[in-house]
């Protein structure tokens, strides 16, 4: 039984990574060892990978400042506006009007223009009689403001007479301003209308921060300002800014620092370029050593194949092997490629985010890590639930695959038994469960993604609520929300990150212990050649004394006691039931594997003193598998071997009887093997047969070569062979007695032991085991 | 792709547009979290707002959040149901379609081919809904609902945002234009390194015994480095991807941000805070716009690998079948006998004939073998019996009926078959001899005596279990000798009116060939039985023995008769034994 069962290679195999190595530690150690050639490569990387983070986490902050800068933007200049409100008013209080508005207005009210005016024709006698009463009031009040009210109220053709277009201060003011003002304060006395000279007696100039406000503007932003209600929005109030004069504009409304930020904004923009640059070097330095790394093991496996005794592959399917070949490195190397360096990533992005955010603000902290954890919670408690549905959709999905695997190739059979009922049932069992389980693992798989996602926009509004409550407190600015809504976002992605890479690294290790089992496996001794034995010159003789030998855990020996003799130029066969130890003869005499007991002899040299690869040129072996690989017919034939003409090739496949054959397919002998399926099994045999005539080695094997070919085509191979055989030993493993009738000697092997031994005839006469085999085939 | 979509019944349907329903739901919300967002932000900017006001629009932005979240598990779970209920519907009409499918039609696909594409294409299409029935729906839904919550705020931001996803498009489609032909490439490479490395295994002894490691070392670094060189070469251009990527995003951000400060600084006093909010809100709005299009950029990346298995389903699902269930049930007066009429076959493509004009009559009790070189079309002639192909010309009648004309479960019931390739099943000695419909009623005695007469009783009796032992898929735990023993006890289980054995003793050393036959020939004396074979001694006894040469007949006769008259015949006869043993048989 192999040792490693053999893993299911189904789809979506790598998205369950429920595998486990048995000693992750001693396994990431022994990864490690291994990656010390690319030491400096990967630290740099990690570097690399380290100073990204590290720009990342210090983005936000500055992204903050950012922010808080442009909202320097929304902020009235309050103080300035106070100066200006104060100073304003100011000149308008009551005092000024008290003082100054008499002495403009100039108003005639002496008795004789009193006279005058009752007197008038003009004057008709109602406004007369307003005047008079007027005119009482004024007299007893003493309020200067209040009298001018009054004034404002005398009817409007009496009021041209009292009042005069005179001179103030070198400024003629008409009587028609002085009305104005007049009617204006009698109305309301906030809606004050001033002509322009007016304004210019009643203002002085402010100088606020260079700008000069004029009394005209003055005028107006009080006007403006006057209009203000308590239930004025704050709206209404910016509307109410929009519409006052530019200098007062100029002064009030808020400053942006345009050149800090666009210092803040080259900065960050820098930032971002280093931080993509330094990804993208460092992901091209990963890529370089994992690929090489990959790259380096799967040579490495390669050539191991070639190290490792046969008795090995007795025991691993050559699937487990090749699974570690592809599957296993490219874990590995897929692993190295992202994970490892994410890893690095996130563990200093973690980090470096609860710092930066206690640095930051602690509220905010615990607020963003508190609430990130929670949702994390609830999502481990998924992925550990998920992990046994995904376990149970390819258990189900291996099933179900192996019941189609196992129907369609037995299709005929099923048809003939009229079985498909019984398959459909079976199906619709495994379909039914495997969509099940389909259901709940996709389920849960899918879950992670949302829940991502809430964890984000929890976090968000978590931040977002306490990051308000302390702006209005004044204990943070608007910007420091900004920035740990960035760091929400940063904090949370690494640790899903961690925990992809810590399962993606716990698949690594898995797949690097079984590529390094593979690697370290024990090889073939190593053998020191005492003899070395000369392919044109040796003799080919073969002795067997006494050879015993036992596959590994098999209880029996295969081989006991084996004694035999191959003369020069004899033709031995080595006939016997199914399982009587004829292949292992052959293994044993091309030294796959180590006898355990006695000895065989190349012309009187111990194998144990020459190596393998002697051995094996000295002999020729065709054996039943037919083994040809995906490439020509004539790369087919030539196989290794250097110096071969096509003359020779196009010489072996004529006798063997293909040249009729090849000359018929499309490319001849530069035919592709593998898309074609033209060739039969038994020309895929002599094609195997033909290789091993190409060579001239003094040994010839043919362990069951031509069970696939018809007979009689066997027989036109079997002459060709004996043109090839003549001169040297050769030993032929037969089903088909018809095959080894003629061999010099014929070894009757049962149960790992030669019963018989001796000619065609001689055990004919004999009358045994072979007799009783032989006359089998005639048997009614 | 969209013609299995015919696999989608009306619940599946309403499952989707159920789907389609939450998803914009979801979406929905979480467009509607950024104003709430925004309110935040005008009320946290302007003096006087009340904490209650903020934790009002926090607690309206968490329920979108949770509303979302809601509406994604639920679309998450019907996708799932969706999916795998497509899958599982798919699965059962290739399975179906393939159990009908002639053999003709299976060796065109290779059953290799058939296998993978029941599977892994099956998968993958699954994926595809799986995931994709999600982002399909929700990124051009994301997209264009996100394009208009923006793109009246600012047309500045509008064309920032829409370079950036021009800039992010097309690197991603120049990428996939250098990267995927690569990646076909590197599958070729893998699948190459894996056949070199399967060959080396395979064939260790050989590659050892001719001193070939390092000729097949070298072949290996050979791929190895080409591989290794084509997925650096990719991977070296698909890492610009992920910092392009932050960088395009970040930069949106930034570039948003800085724009924005213009903006203000120019604006009216009333504008500012609304500018500044809006500001704020866009650059989300903005990822979600620029997240949308990459979902529907990756959609398009999976989107052809998936096409490629819904064609691969596809060519099989539309396969006709050609052979077609009669409705004759079976009931014959005479039984045991077969009977060609000038039957010929030959591939629909193919011109020349694979078995031309054959005619002959076997009645109850009598053997007739086919013999004759390989590819002379013995096995296709006995495989046109059990209509595994159906006659180009001429008829295949059983007990005078034409196969055509039976119901195909009653026409298998008068056979037993036994193939070339011996067929185990997972399961027990006792399940595989009792294989199928036509052996339900059988009992263990039943059982024993067929795995007795089939020389098979040694061997399973030695097993763990004996009747019981679970033999493993396609048999790897049993030699092949004795799995063909246990096919034949299958078809002595079913004792069937005519037993056909293609090539069935070829694994058996000859002399339980020879009991096997011996004691079948006495179980069996009522039955009429086809053989093909490669011996000369396993069919030298049989009453009527046609030799096949090219798909033609060239002699017929006993195997006297023909030992006179069939060159053919000697030539194989002689090839396999010597005159005198074939005079002496």
């Amino acid at each position: 039984m192999p040792k490693n069962e053999k893993r299911m290679p189904g789809p979506g195999g790598r998205m369950a990574g429920g595998e486990k190595a048995k000693d992750f530690k001693s396994a990431i150690t022994r990864l490690m060892e291994e990656l010390n050639k690319y030491k400096i490569l990967i630290t740099i990387s990690f570097i690399l990978a380290v100073l990204g983070s590290i720009l990342s986490i210090s983005a936000p902050s500055r992204l903050s400042k950012l922010t808080d800068e442009i909202r320097e933007g929304l902020i009235i200049n309050q103080h300035n506006l106070e100066i200006i409100s104060k100073k304003s008013a100011q000149n308008l209080n009551e005092e000024t009007l008290k003082n100054v508005l008499p002495k403009v207005l100039s108003i005639k009210l002496d008795e004789k223009t009193i006279g005058e005016i009752l007197t008038s024709k003009n004057i008709n006698n109602e406004d007369k009689l307003i005047f008079k009463e007027i005119l009482e009031s004024i007299k007893k009040e003493t309020d200067q403001i209040k009298k001018l009210y009054l004034l404002g109220k005398i009817p409007a053709s009496i009021q041209k007479i009292i009042i005069p277009d005179t001179t103030y201060e070198n400024m003629q003011i008409t009587s028609a301003e002085k009305i104005e003002l007049l009617t204006s304060i009698s109305k309301n006395i906030k809606n004050i209308k001033l002509s322009k000279n007016m304004q210019k007696i009643v203002f002085d100039e402010i100088l606020i921060d260079g700008v000069k406000i004029s009394e005209k503007d003055q005028y107006e932003f009080i006007k403006e300002m006057s209009t203000i209600s308590k239930n004025d929005k704050v709206e209404d109030i910016y509307a109410k800014l929009d519409k006052m004069p530019k200098s007062i504009k100029k002064v009030v409304n808020p400053t942006m620092n345009i050149k800090k930020i666009k210092q803040i904004s080259l900065f960050l923009l820098c930032l971002y370029i280093c931080s993509a640059l330094f990804t993208y070097i460092q992901s091209i330095i990963m890529s370089t050593v994992s690929n090489n790394f990959a790259n380096n093991l799967r040579g490495r496996i390669s050539n191991k194949i070639n190290k490792l005794p046969l008795k090995y592959f007795d025991k691993h399917l050559s699937g487990d092997i090749l699974s570690r070949v592809t599957n296993d490195v490219d874990t590995i190397a897929q692993t190295m490629n992202q994970s490892l360096v994410s890893l690095i990533s996130s563990i200093t992005l973690f980090l470096g985010t609860i710092i930066m955010m206690f640095h930051t603000n602690w509220i905010m902290a615990l607020t963003a890590i508190i609430s990130s954890l929670i949702g994390f919670i609830g999502m481990i408690l998924i992925l550990k639930n998920s992990q046994k549905y995904f376990k149970q959709r390819q258990e189900e999905l291996g099933n179900l695959n192996g019941h189609i695997e196992e129907i369609y190739s037995g299709l005929n059979v099923v048809k003939a038994y009229n079985g498909k009922e019984e398959a459909d049932k079976k199906f619709d069992k495994y379909n039914e469960k495997v969509c099940e389980s389909n259901k709940k693992s996709q389920f849960l798989s899918g879950l992670m993604q949302p829940i991502m996602m809430f964890i984000g926009n929890f976090g968000y509004v978590a931040v977002c609520i306490v990051g308000a409550m302390l702006t209005m407190n004044d204990i943070i600015t608007f910007g420091v929300i900004v920035a740990f809504i960035t760091y929400v976002r940063l904090f949370t992605s690494p640790l899903s990150q961690i925990a992809q890479a810590m399962t993606s690294l716990q698949s690594a290790a898995a797949a690097s212990e079984r590529v390094f089992e593979f690697i370290d496996e024990k090889e073939m001794s190593k053998e020191v050649e005492k003899t070395h034995l000369n392919k044109d010159k040796v003799k080919g003789e073969i002795t067997f004394e006494n050879v015993s030998f036992k596959y590994d855990g098999n209880e029996k020996p295969t081989i006991k006691n084996f004694t035999a003799e191959a003369h020069p130029g004899e033709k031995i066969a080595i006939v016997g039931p199914t399982g009587a130890g004829k292949t292992t003869m052959v293994n044993l005499l091309m030294k796959f594997y180590e006898i355990n007991n006695g000895d065989i002899k190349i012309d009187g040299i111990s194998t144990k003193n020459l190596t393998r690869e002697n051995i094996h040129e000295l002999f020729t072996m065709v054996l039943q598998d037919t083994w040809l690989f995906d490439g020509t017919i004539k790369e087919n034939i030539i196989f290794n071997r250097k110096h071969v003409t096509e003359e020779e090739v196009k010489k072996v496949c004529k006798e063997v009887g293909l040249d009729h054959f090849i000359k018929t397919l499309n490319n001849g002998y530069n035919t592709s093997l593998s898309d074609n399926d033209s060739v039969s099994a038994g020309q895929r045999q002599l094609l195997t047969i033909a290789r091993g005539m190409i060579e001239n080695s003094p040994f010839l094997i043919l362990d069951e070569a031509t069970s696939n070919v018809d007979t009689r085509t066997e027989e036109l191979v079997q002459e060709a062979m004996d043109k090839l055989t003549k001169g040297k030993t050769s030993f032929i493993i037969a089903h088909r007695l018809s095959t080894i009738k003629n061999a010099d000697l014929i070894l009757v092997m049962n149960e790992g032991n030669i019963i018989e031994q001796g000619t065609h005839e001689n055990l004919m006469k004999k009358n045994g085991f072979y007799a009783k085999l032989y006359n089998s085939q005639f048997e009614e | 792709m969209i013609k299995l979509m015919k696999f989608f019944n009306k619940k599946d349907i309403l499952n989707i547009i159920i789907c389609i329903i939450f998803v914009i739901g979801s979406v929905w919300l979480e467009l509607k979290m950024p104003d709430y967002m925004s309110e935040i932000t005008i009320l946290v900017q302007t003096e006087g707002s009340k904490m209650k006001d903020i934790l009002l629009n926090g607690g309206y932005m968490l329920l979108c959040a949770l509303g979302s979240l809601i509406c994604t598990v639920i679309t998450g779970f019907l996708a799932a149901n969706v999916s795998s209920n497509f899958s599982k519907k798919i699965r059962k009409a290739i399975f179906d379609k393939v159990e009908n499918l002639g053999m003709q039609e299976i060796k065109s696909f290779k059953t290799s081919s058939l296998i993978t594409r029941t599977t892994n294409d099956v998968t993958q299409v699954e994926m595809l809904i799986g995931m994709g029935l999600h982002l399909l729906i929700k990124a051009p839904i994301t997209a264009v609902w996100a394009v208009t919550k923006i793109l009246n705020k600012s047309w500045q931001w509008s064309a920032i945002t829409g370079i950036a996803i021009i800039i992010l498009l097309s690197v991603i489609a120049i990428l996939i234009k250098i990267v995927v032909p690569r990646f076909k490439i590197i599958q070729k490479l893998t699948d190459k390194l894996n056949g070199i490395t399967r060959e080396n295994l395979t064939g260790i002894r050989v590659v050892r015994a001719f001193n070939a490691e390092k000729y097949e070392e070298k072949k290996f670094a050979k791929i190895n480095d080409e591989l290794t060189e084509t997925q650096l070469y990719n991977q070296k251009k698909f890492a610009i991807m992920s910092p392009m990527m932050y960088l395009v995003l970040y930069g949106v951000t930034l570039t948003i941000y800085f724009t924005g400060a213009y903006l203000i600084k120019d604006a009216l006093m009333i504008d500012k805070l609304t500018i500044f909010s809006n500001m704020i809100v866009f650059s989300s709005y903005a990822m979600q716009v620029i997240m949308s299009f990459l979902m529907l950029a990756m959609i398009f990346m999976i989107l052809p690998r998936a096409q490629v298995s819904a064609n691969r389903i596809n060519e099989v699902i539309d396969t006709n079948i050609n052979i077609k269930s009669g409705d004759f049930d079976g009931e014959t007066e005479i039984k045991g006998t077969v009977e060609f009429k000038h039957v010929s076959f030959k591939y629909p493509d193919a011109d020349e004939y694979v078995i031309k004009d054959i005619s002959f009559k076997v009645n109850q009790g009598e053997t007739i073998a086919f013999i004759g070189s390989t590819g002379s079309g013995k096995s296709t002639l006995i495989n046109l019996v059990p209509r595994f192909y159906d006659a180009t010309e001429g008829e295949v009648l059983i007990d005078g009926i034409n196969v055509k004309k039976y119901k195909i479960e009653n026409l298998m019931n008068k056979l037993g078959y036994v193939p070339q390739k011996a067929v185990m099943f997972n399961g027990s000695v006792n399940y595989n001899v009792s294989y199928g419909k036509s052996n339900k009623n059988i009992t263990k005695e039943n059982i024993k005596n067929a795995i007795d007469i089939a020389q098979a009783t040694d061997f399973v009796t030695k097993m763990d279990k004996s009747y019981n032992s679970i033999i493993a898929q396609s048999g790897t735990n049993i030699s092949g000798g004795q799995k063909q023993r246990l096919a034949i006890a299958r078809a002595i289980a079913k004792n069937p009116e005519i037993y056909i054995f293609d090539d069935s003793f070829s694994a058996l050393d000859y002399k339980t060939d020879a009991t096997l036959r011996k004691e079948l020939k006495k179980y069996t004396k009522e039955a009429t039985s086809l053989i093909v074979a490669q011996r000369i001694g396993t069919i030298m006894n049989a009453d009527k023995i046609i030799v096949l040469d090219k798909g033609k007949c060239v002699g017929k006769g006993t195997h006297k008769e023909l030992l006179k008259s069939c060159k053919v015949y000697k030539q194989i006869a002689l090839s396999q034994l010597s005159k005198e043993e074939l005079e002496n048989a």
